[in-house]
């Protein structure tokens, strides 16, 4: 028996995902890869401004973008916040195997990786929880 | 107005006013439109998209705002011109986006009935083909509209030998620089009632007829009114480019896609612009899919990179002051763009040849079918080392289980996916050699009756594709403007 290669990490205190208070949408511009993030509310937003930083998102993305056998140099996260639209701009850099012509993935676009977004971890005080649109 | 519709009289369609005469003529109806007010509809979002929609907002209009002045199509994403250019090679006639030939041909006897006119990109490599395929096409169904060809914008040989590394330079199969909206502007005070350019940017396709109704200040614009107006363009363009991404398509969450109705019939957005460039976004009536704040704030922040700096050849827009309002009733208004001048710089996109890939999905079923999968591509492996076969990587990965989401997919231990009924491997190769691109397929049948057991299909022996990279580079505007032409057909 071959176990499939183990690289997604547990993280027992993070109970929430970005998924549960948050959508998504994902492209390719080169190699980059280019993600809206959007709080469904401004209770949301505060949130999102609170845990989603630059180095959380590389964090999340560095066992698949970063891992030796992607091929692909350290990831290169950038997040810009936009309170205007509720919404966070973040473009990951080198994501895409040198771009769409190029990836050897299913979804060489990258259409798909606002999902992978969408997974990471996240911890909600309870008060938060309470304020925070529910999308569980 | 029957002979107006079958024989229009170009030497009338030089004005936006005599275009609004005309299309009160011929819709036998005054327009239902604020005269202060220009309404555009989405087209296609990429080589390939669907037109329907686009002919349902001409055929449905809207019931407050009426039907579309302009449809503005964008046919080309980033490396769609790798594949022109193939089309080309074999062909000097072709090199185009060549949906734009039935699209026109279902789209425009509405088009020409309602005096709607039709801007797009589907030029490709190479416009002057596609201009020349549409103008036949359309007369062989009676149809004479005025066509205007935008070029220059190819700067393969000109440009690309001077700005391209020495590492790519003799690989580059296409180099081309993103236009502003100066060439379209230009074809419509012609009186082009269709214009087909090659590469512009593609929100450039939509804010060309706004300049151009409103007589916006374009290359002039140095005050903070007129490049705000140029930056309420833009993000209008950008708002209407992806077609159906920016009424409730490809929608990014979890559940509440699910209440975005009747996809099937999906209305692409539309856009009411006044000529101070506020705008509405909305659909036609009738149609499924959602304009709201949350559809349109993903279509808005869609492959943007820097929001306060996202930079068009036109205008540089500043999303960071844009107010987002939703109307209810699936229209949102937009305001509050903010515009910098334009870059004195052009963007040139390149792509060059970057070897080969061959890929074959296969799969085997219960029981063991993970280990049977492993067992597989131990055989590939072998074969790949004992015939040296040239290649840089074999790519694997496992859909239905973890290709979209890579190590970021929690996978179930072996003893559980040996009890899936079927596990798929994707085996990609990525080779610099077009016949072991060409020989991958061939390692594989004999796994069928000398493999493990239960195969359960496999996606057939894919010939080999080309792998293109991505060059980019900035020109100066003036080795530029030199080469655009506008051409009447």
């Amino acid at each position: 028996v071959t176990e499939p290669e183990k690289s997604f990490v547990q993280t027992p205190n993070l109970k929430f995902r970005l998924v549960d208070i948050a959508h998504a949408r994902s492209g390719d511009k080169g190699d980059w890869v280019d993600f809206g993030l959007f709080a469904w509310d401004a209770a949301g937003y505060a949130v999102l401004a609170r845990v989603v930083t630059a180095e959380a998102v590389r964090q999340h993305f560095a066992p698949w973008l970063a891992s030796p056998s992607s091929g692909a140099p350290a990831l290169d996260v950038t997040v810009w916040p936009l309170p205007n639209l509720l919404a966070f701009k973040i473009v990951i850099k080198n994501a895409l195997q040198g771009g769409a012509a190029s990836n050897l993935r299913q979804d060489n676009l990258g259409k798909a990786m606002a999902g992978a977004l969408l997974r990471m971890p996240i911890s909600l005080t309870d008060a938060e929880r309470s304020a925070v649109r529910a999308h569980e | 107005v029957t002979a107006y519709a079958r024989n229009p009289l170009k030497h009338f369609s030089n004005t936006a006013l005599t275009l609004r005469v005309m299309q009160a003529l011929e819709s036998n109806q005054p327009p239902t439109h604020p005269r202060d007010s220009v309404t555009l509809a989405a087209g296609l979002g990429f080589y390939g998209d669907s037109w329907q929609p686009a002919l349902a907002a001409l055929e449905r209009g809207h019931a407050q705002y009426g039907r579309p002045h302009y449809v503005c199509s964008d046919h080309l994403a980033e490396l769609t011109l790798a594949i022109l250019q193939k089309d080309r090679a074999k062909d000097s006639a072709l090199g185009y986006a060549r949906d734009v030939l039935p699209m026109l041909l279902a789209l425009w006897p509405k088009m020409q009935e309602i005096g709607c006119k039709f801007i797009c990109n589907a030029g490709g490599l190479n416009p002057q083909a596609a201009g020349r395929a549409v103008q036949a096409a359309l007369a062989k169904k009676g149809f004479h509209p005025a066509i205007a060809v935008v070029t220059g914008d190819d700067v393969l040989s000109p440009i690309s030998t001077l700005l391209a590394p020495d590492s790519i330079r003799s690989d580059l199969v296409f180099a081309n620089v993103y236009l502003g909206a100066k060439p379209i502007v230009d074809a419509l005070a012609k009186g082009a009632d269709i214009v087909i350019t090659g590469r512009v940017a593609d929100a450039a396709l939509f804010l060309a007829p706004l300049v151009f109704e409103f007589a916006w200040s374009l290359e002039q614009a140095r005050d903070s009114q007129a490049l705000n107006r140029l930056a309420q363009g833009i993000t209008v363009g950008h708002l209407l480019e992806c077609s159906g991404q920016g009424s409730g398509g490809n929608f990014g969450c979890r559940a509440d896609w699910r209440d975005i109705p009747d996809l099937a019939h999906i209305g692409y957005p539309m856009a009411v612009v006044k000529a101070d460039g506020e705008a509405i976004i909305t659909k036609a009536q009738g149609t499924g899919g959602r304009v709201n704040f949350d559809t349109l704030r993903q279509q808005l922040l869609y492959e943007v990179h820097d929001p306060s700096a996202y930079i068009t050849p036109d205008v540089v827009l500043d999303m960071t002051s844009l107010k987002l309002e939703d109307l209810g009733d699936d229209q949102v208004r937009v305001t509050g763009a903010t515009g910098r001048a334009a870059p004195a710089q052009l963007k040139v996109l390149g792509g060059y040849s970057d070897g080969f890939k061959a890929e074959l999905t296969w799969g085997f079923s219960w029981p063991d079918a993970w280990d049977k999968t492993q067992v597989a591509i131990e055989m590939i492996r072998t074969q790949l080392l004992e015939r040296h076969i040239p290649h840089e990587q074999l790519f694997i990965e496992y859909p239905g289980l973890n290709a979209a989401h890579g190590a970021l997919a929690p996978l179930p231990d072996a003893a559980e996916l040996n009890e899936r009924n079927e596990i798929y491997v994707r085996m990609v190769l990525k080779t610099r050699s077009k016949s072991a691109a060409d020989a991958f397929g061939r390692l594989f049948p004999w796994i069928a009756l000398s493999g493990p057991a239960y195969t359960c299909g496999f996606s057939g022996l894919h010939h080999a594709s080309e792998l293109f990279g991505v060059w980019t580079a900035l020109v100066d505007r003036h080795q530029v403007t030199p080469l655009v032409k506008v051409e009447m057909l």
